[in-house]
């Protein structure tokens, strides 16, 4: 107990680091899946994708920048990436919902799923054409630790990265509670969420909404795709699946189509699947996640925060 | 449970076919069935009435099995079947029909009444596979029944048409029969008569009463049409805002001040 | 909500009819070509190239201009392509074809029993190994086309069946044979105990949730070391024998080989040949199978199912069984698929069971047609033919198969040759 107990605590907060900041990252794109889910009720399959194109849109200008020389101030190579990932990624986003989704709107269920893993398969090798297929590196910009102290001969850190994802992901998340809160067009979101028929006849233009959630979802995710290229240092093509299935298990663990659930879903799941790599074999911490998500829809479908919703005769 | 009326009487003759008492459904914080108690006979024709929203079709779907009560029992035929997945109830001899028709809108008529005759024929693998004597002979079987109840209806001539092209007055009736073939002991409409022209309601009258006399089952309907529900009913239970306000005869339903002032408004 | 279910075909060409009698055709084209050039630039015109511990870019703009005048052309061009898409023959091919579909069939298995003998080495494997995607469309097409059940995690199955097979033969010496029904048996098993549970979902989560499984056990064999051999697979898998003949120079022991027992020289084309005739005979075998199914009660209440599942559950049909029987069919096929995989290349390796296997098949049954047999037979040989054909265009597989299922789900949601379902008549 007395050897266990040194090592335990700084080991927990090193953990509880490591956890909230990839936490961080699975909340930004959770929120698209939700509120698209919420709105239209969709799994909008192609996400995953739209985040692997921010964070390749987010090398791609921080190496056009000259990020590796220098010649550029870094705050503005960095605020340079996150707003050029942003804007083409959310053009995406939006051309996304236009070209494979709107046409199919009101049809059954299954039919714009498989237009969304059509959309999936499409992006994944349309970037594999364009930047091939192996890893790409991303220049080391924020090396180093905010702090790091020993408790009882532990190392226990906060890197930079770390730091700006959670900063980042928290301003953000405050931004976009008060907006969806606030403004017009959060209430437009909130009512085609609750009633989509009722909203139209209000006069809310829910074409626009509906291109909005797409919008703001691929910001967001592009966001975290710029800081996971900084905090891997690595990325290449096929990252959107797999985060894409987690991110969606957090909005599902949160309860689909609420935004506080998806940011609360992604941080459990971060901190889940790096408590359980620490007990674990690290090849199976992507098993913990998929096991979670198939144990969630089963026992919980509605989430944590999620409504039930009253099947219809 | 203040309403006393709502357990209206039960028939003198014998045990009633299907008891159902104090039952109350509650969707988060809205009541929307509150101690509703009422006994269907054996060969009665019961009918539930009251403005929309009263929670007719809600009781509808706790006695099928499509919501669990979070009170109250139902019973049919002494045996406890509140909160019984649907298609066990269905498998019990309780079948409904819907406000909004649900037939097999891609298959033809005759398909439908296969369809519903699913625990009724050979769902061997191996005798399908092999296409046995005996398969043959439960689908030769199942096409004679479907074909019986298609001419009780009057879509014999029907029969191999897509249900989603029939008229609206022939989707109810096919429906009904899709519900007959099952061999059900109660047999649940919900408004059957909706959307149907005064001359289709006359023979759904006739169908109603032809399918309680000949075939041996109690009906449970909800209504809006008064004439209907005064001509065929032999008991009354009226609702609104989910509680039972009067019940008993059509004489006496007509009689009951509650009911007129529900149905009339505030004077 | 929409009762009706208005064809997505109409919704397109309504959007499409009033955008472009609002605005002007050259400036929306204009947009579009801009907005191309928006999306492509970073991705298309800037190649990170890695030099060292050093990333560099190389601009390229022409891919970005080729996208951006397409766009604009085919943009600009919209009203008279959408007329002439619309214009394409879509037959009510039940009508048309339908009647005479069981003709077509009767022809295509002729002819698929008459091709090894007159062909190629080359072209039989290869026609072999379309079979087999013959095999798990067929499968894969009574989970989504008749029971409307969305399977991501189809592939998983199919590792099933392969892996029965490769552990059984490689530890105690089972042969394809008895290892052939047995993966079909434990695939089955497999839907069953994931189906159970999962199949009252509604339907997207079931997506989700099998394509979860299908990773899951992707990761399990690539990670259970002791008896999968991880990453690098099972290699030396015997091959199939025909009634304990083998296809091999030489034969192990207390074997004969085929061509001893006839007395005929060696030739590695039999060996060839024989694998042919048991995709064949697999896909005869699922054939007659799925076509009895449809006209039992099973197959009714899976279209029943699809149409309304309340009723049906009204009308005292359990829908988990009903699906589950779906479910671990269309599991049963896939295994036997995967076994036969296994004796084919005599190797695998976890990575032949990625998610992307499952979007290949899934791709198939969209492309041919839910539900439609010959439809996902055709969609199947093509879609595994062509790129064998077009060796140099291999690269686009995937982003081509992609853009076939959004393409598909626009233009022609019910597949190529929709499926025409034998319908049950009663005499007048």
């Amino acid at each position: 107990m007395n050897e266990f107990l040194p090592n335990f605590l700084p080991q927990l907060t090193q953990q509880l680091i490591n956890g909230l900041s990839l936490g961080s990252i699975y909340a930004l794109i959770a929120i698209g899946y939700t509120m698209v889910y919420g709105i239209i009720g969709m799994i909008n399959f192609a996400h995953g994708e739209i985040y692997m194109i921010g964070a390749y849109v987010g090398v791609v200008t921080l190496t056009a920048l000259g990020a590796a020389s220098g010649t550029l101030p870094l705050t503005l190579v960095l605020a340079g990436a996150l707003v050029a990932a942003i804007v083409v990624t959310a053009a995406y986003g939006w051309t996304v919902e236009r070209v494979a989704y709107r046409p199919l709107r009101g049809g059954p269920r299954l039919v714009p799923l498989i237009s969304a893993i059509g959309m999936s398969i499409f992006l994944q090798n349309y970037v594999q054409l364009g930047q091939g297929a192996r890893d790409v590196s991303v220049p080391p910009l924020l090396p180093g630790n905010l702090f790091s102290v020993e408790i009882g001969g532990f190392p226990v850190s906060l890197s930079v990265t770390r730091a700006l994802i959670i900063g980042v992901t928290v301003v953000l998340m405050i931004a976009l509670t008060l907006y969806i809160g606030r403004s017009r067009m959060g209430r437009a979101c909130r009512a085609c969420s609750e009633d989509m028929g009722m909203a139209r006849l209000l006069g809310i233009d829910t074409d626009r909404v509906i291109s909005f959630t797409f919008v703001l979802g691929a910001a967001l995710a592009a966001v975290g795709g710029v800081l996971i290229g900084l905090s891997i240092g690595k990325i290449n093509p096929f990252i959107g699946f797999v985060v894409g299935v987690k991110a969606f298990t957090a909005a599902v663990l949160g309860g689909i189509g609420s935004i506080p659930g998806a940011m609360l879903g992604g941080v459990l799941l971060g901190l889940t699947e790096t408590f359980a790599s620490a007990f674990l074999p690290t090849e199976y911490k992507d098993v913990v996640a998929f096991s979670l998500l198939v144990l969630v829809l089963l026992f919980r479908p509605t989430g944590l925060l999620g409504k039930p919703d009253i099947e219809k005769v | 449970m203040s309403a006393g009326a709502a357990s209206a009487a039960s028939p003198a003759r014998s045990a009633p076919l299907l008891t159902v008492e104090g039952l109350q459904m509650r969707f988060g914080g809205l009541l929307a069935v509150d101690g509703i108690g009422f006994e269907v006979g054996r060969g009665e024709i019961f009918a539930i009435i009251g403005p929309n929203g009263a929670g007719k079709t809600t009781v509808f779907n706790c006695v099928s099995g499509f919501y669990r009560p979070s009170g109250g029992s139902i019973r049919l035929d002494g045996s406890e079947i509140a909160g019984r997945p649907g298609h066990r109830i269905a498998r019990a001899g309780v079948v409904r029909t819907f406000q909004n028709i649900r037939l097999f809108r891609k298959m033809t008529a005759v398909e439908n009444l296969l369809v519903a005759q699913h625990n009724q024929l050979d769902t061997s693998w191996l005798s399908g596979l092999l296409a046995l004597p005996r398969f043959r002979r439960a689908e030769r079987e199942g096409l004679a029944r479907a074909a019986f109840w298609l001419e009780q209806v009057g879509l014999r001539a029907h029969a191999n048409f897509e249900a989603g092209n029939l008229s609206y007055g022939q989707q109810r009736r096919l429906e009904i029969a899709r519900c007959m073939i099952t061999r059900p002991r109660l047999l649940l409409l919900d408004e059957p008569a909706a959307g149907l022209n005064p001359q289709e309601t006359r023979e759904l009258d006739q169908l109603i009463r032809r399918l309680r006399d000949e075939h041996e089952v109690s009906v449970l309907l909800i209504e809006h049409d008064m004439s209907l529900v005064m001509e065929i009913s032999d008991r009354i239970l009226v609702m609104e805002y989910g509680r039972p306000i009067g019940a008993g005869t059509p004489a006496e339903v007509r009689a009951n001040p509650r009911v007129i002032k529900a149905y009339l408004g505030e004077e | 909500m929409a009762v009706q279910e208005p064809s997505p075909r109409t919704a397109a060409t309504t959007t499409t009819a009033t955008t472009a009698d609002s605005t002007l055709p050259l400036k929306d084209a204009g947009l579009a070509a801009v907005l191309t050039g928006v999306l492509t630039l970073p991705l298309l015109g800037n190649h990170l190239i890695i030099d060292g511990t050093k990333t560099t870019l190389v601009t390229n703009y022409v891919p970005v201009l080729i996208a951006m005048a397409l766009v604009f052309v085919v943009r600009l061009l919209r009203g008279p392509l959408d007329r002439a898409l619309a214009a394409i023959p879509r037959p009510r091919l039940p009508a048309a074809l339908g009647e005479r579909q069981g003709l077509w069939l009767a022809a295509l298995v002729l002819a698929a029993l008459v091709f090894p003998f007159v062909a190629a080495r080359g072209a039989i494997d290869v026609l072999t190994f379309a079979l087999t995607y013959v095999l798990l469309g067929l499968g894969l097409n009574i989970v989504v086309g008749f029971a409307g059940l969305l399977d991501l995690g189809y592939v998983a199955f199919y590792a099933v069946g392969a892996y029965t097979y490769a552990l059984l033969s490689q530890y105690f010496g089972l042969s394809f044979w008895l290892c052939l029904p047995l993966g079909g048996l434990l695939a089955a098993l497999f839907g069953v105990l994931l189906g159970f549970p999962v199949l009252r979902l509604r339907g997207d989560y079931l997506a989700i949730v099998t394509l979860g499984f299908g990773e899951i056990i992707r990761l399990v064999l690539n990670n259970w070391d002791s008896l999968t051999h991880g990453p690098d697979g099972i290699n030396g898998i015997d091959r199939p024998t025909l009634f304990g003949l083998t296809f091999t120079k030489r034969a192990p022991e207390g074997h004969t080989t085929f061509f001893d027992f006839l007395g005929i020289p060696f030739d590695s084309q039999y060996a060839v040949i024989f694998l042919y005739l048991i995709a064949l005979a697999l896909v005869l075998f699922t054939l007659f199978v799925i076509n009895r199914l449809i006209r039992m009660p099973v197959g009714r209440a899976w279209e029943a199912l699809r149409e309304d599942e309340i009723a049906c559950r009204s009308l005292g049909l359990n829908p988990t069984l009903v699906k589950l029987s779906a479910f671990a069919l269309g599991a049963f096929f896939a295994g036997l698929a995967g076994c036969f995989y296994a004796a084919r290349l005599g190797a695998i390796t976890p990575e032949s069971f990625t998610f992307i296997e499952s979007a290949v098949v899934l791709a198939i049954v969209v492309l041919g047609g839910m539900g439609s047999q010959l439809g996902v037979i055709l969609a199947a040989l093509a879609l595994t033919l062509l790129p064998e054909l077009a060796r140099e265009f291999s690269e686009y597989r995937m982003l081509v198969f992609g853009l076939v299922m959004v393409l598909m789900m626009i233009w022609r949601p019910q597949g190529l040759l929709p499926a025409s379902r034998p319908r049950l008549e009663l005499p007048q």
